[in-house]
């Protein structure tokens, strides 16, 4: 069981390190979502009708799941994120870390993710 | 030093009066090492708190009835046990609190609201839990007060002499943890409190993290107040003790009102019950306070001397083997410490780490510990926490310096 877990931390961690590097100008306090046990830094830009997300943590589990986040939700308009419910995170196993008592910065992540997309939605 | 000192303690006996310690998690063996966020029960604890419900409940202090009395003698009963548990002379001086944090809540409101004025100061110090700090600050808001710090130095030891600096005409308490939670340093209290005392200023003794693990004594410390958590002693959580010097605890005014801690009642003027139960507003938690008497019968038991010298051997032991492992720092080294561990693997975020230690079956806390002036001291985010207790073995130990070796595989890129 615990091997289970480890091949799917080592993914995190893969996934971690191969999420694009957040720009240093998006890696401040203005873009900081700080969870009390980890940081995340969440930026998105818009393009063409399009929602793109750039993040980053200081921890590398926690980054491969922002990382997790960003894959699916890149690309989509902001209508389909707004509207989209994230069963897959429950499915994986990884629900609590999305838990508002883990205080690691992720379900802030995902409120943020969102608040972008009706940010542009509006402005659109 | 060594995993073979001839203890006087039985682990194995003792381990399996605590129901938890034998289940699993993930399919392993438990390997509780979060003693300092709250520790595990004992069976003596869970079946009395179980048969009050079933067998004897009822309010205290109200009744007419059979069971009313019952339950009140045995409230009245712990409270004499927690009295001789930390050697006080009165059960006037034994008041119930819901832990710790309501305990220095109502120091910091009822001591404050009597002998604190604008520009005066409250003492603490820079390793103190958040609840030694923020009811302070809030009273310090409230009355125009000022908040002094006694810092640490990097092996995690009080400045005693900053701290004599200090203390001038103006301070009106000290309050210091007996024992920090994040550092595991044992502070010299009695010497804090010497130092007050020759000034005439009163000492809230924090004792949340040494009821667990050491000798209390509050006449031989002298200290004004003291507080503890029923949760970390092996008791149930939502009780807690508030000690008191009774000359402070009559001159002050209590903090909540309600049922039970009033004497007459009008609407022109109310008169205040006597001690403790002046303190004691609304219905106790009293199956609380009974599960925790048991639980410090239970400690009592096992002997505090067998405790120190089982913890001092597992302390000794598994600093040793953390220093041992290439890339752990620990953080807090104070010469003289309660069995607790804070450590950070380099190159590695505490918060990963303890998620991989999660599914070890391994429990640590992670993160500032309630306690950020310690990790700003630092310039840390956080650490890792392996907190031990008596029944913890040297095999827990080894279990988790396994851990830490595979932590380092994991992320060793």
């Amino acid at each position: 069981m615990f091997e289970d877990w480890l091949d799917k931390y080592d993914y995190l961690i893969e996934l971690g390190n191969e999420l694009p590097e957040i720009s240093d100008q998006f890696k401040t306090d203005e873009y900081l979502i700080n969870g009390c046990q980890s940081k995340v830094w969440l930026n998105a830009e818009y393009k063409d009708g399009k929602v793109y997300y750039q993040a980053d943590s200081d921890a590398i589990i926690v980054k491969g799941i922002a990382a997790l986040l960003v894959k699916t939700l890149n690309g989509e308009t902001p209508d389909d994120i707004i509207n989209t419910e994230l069963h897959f995170i429950d499915k994986i196993g990884l629900k609590q870390n999305l838990s508002p008592t883990r205080s690691n910065g992720l379900l802030a992540m995902v409120k943020k993710m969102k608040l972008f997309a009706i940010a542009y939605k509006a402005k659109n | 030093m060594t995993k073979n000192s001839n203890l006087s303690i039985d682990l194995k006996k003792i381990r399996q009066d605590f129901p938890i310690l034998n289940e699993k998690v993930y399919g392993k063996p438990l390997v509780y090492l979060d003693n300092g966020a709250t520790t595990q029960k004992p069976k003596q604890v869970i079946e009395t708190v179980d048969n009050i419900y079933r067998q004897k409940n009822s309010s205290i202090h109200r009744g007419i009835h059979y069971l009313s009395d019952q339950m009140t003698e045995a409230y009245e009963e712990a409270r004499d046990t927690v009295r001789e548990f930390i050697n006080a002379d009165s059960t006037t001086e034994i008041i119930f609190t819901h832990g710790t944090t309501s305990s220095i809540n109502a120091v910091a409101f009822s001591f404050g609201e009597k002998y604190i004025s604008e520009g005066d100061e409250i003492i603490v110090s820079e390793m103190e839990h958040h609840a030694n700090i923020v009811p302070w600050q809030m009273l310090c808001k409230r009355k125009h007060a000022h908040l002094k710090v006694i810092p640490f130095d990097d092996k995690g030891e009080l400045d005693l002499s900053e701290y004599k600096k200090l203390i001038n005409e103006k301070t009106r308490i000290v309050a210091v943890t007996q024992a920090s939670n994040s550092l595991g340093t044992i502070n010299p209290v009695k010497e804090i409190i010497d130092i007050a005392h020759a000034k005439d200023i009163p000492v809230l003794v924090d004792g949340a993290q040494i009821i667990q693990h050491g000798n209390v004594d509050v006449k031989a410390l002298d200290c004004d107040f003291f507080t503890f958590s029923g949760h970390k002693v092996f008791g149930p959580t939502g009780v807690g003790v508030l000690y008191g010097k009774e000359k402070y605890l009559e001159e002050i005014p209590p903090y909540q009102g309600g049922g039970d801690m009033v004497d007459c009642v009008t609407f022109k003027k109310t008169t205040y019950n006597e001690l403790p139960y002046k303190f004691e507003a609304g219905t106790t938690n009293y199956p609380g306070a009974i599960g925790l008497a048991e639980a410090l019968k239970y400690v009592k038991n096992i002997g505090i001397e067998h405790i120190i010298e089982h913890e001092h051997a597992l302390q000794q032991y598994t600093t040793k083997k953390l220093e041992e492992i290439d890339g752990v720092r620990i953080y807090g080294n104070a010469d003289n410490k309660i069995c607790v561990f804070s450590f950070l693997i380099e190159n590695v975020h505490p918060y990963d780490a303890g998620m991989v230690l999660d599914k070890l079956g391994i429990a640590v806390r992670t993160g500032t510990h309630c306690t950020q002036p310690v990790m700003e001291h630092f310039n840390i985010d956080g650490t890792i926490r392996a907190s031990m207790v008596f029944y913890n073995t040297f095999e827990e130990t080894d279990m988790l310096v396994e851990g830490i070796h595979r932590i380092k595989k994991m992320f060793a890129n």
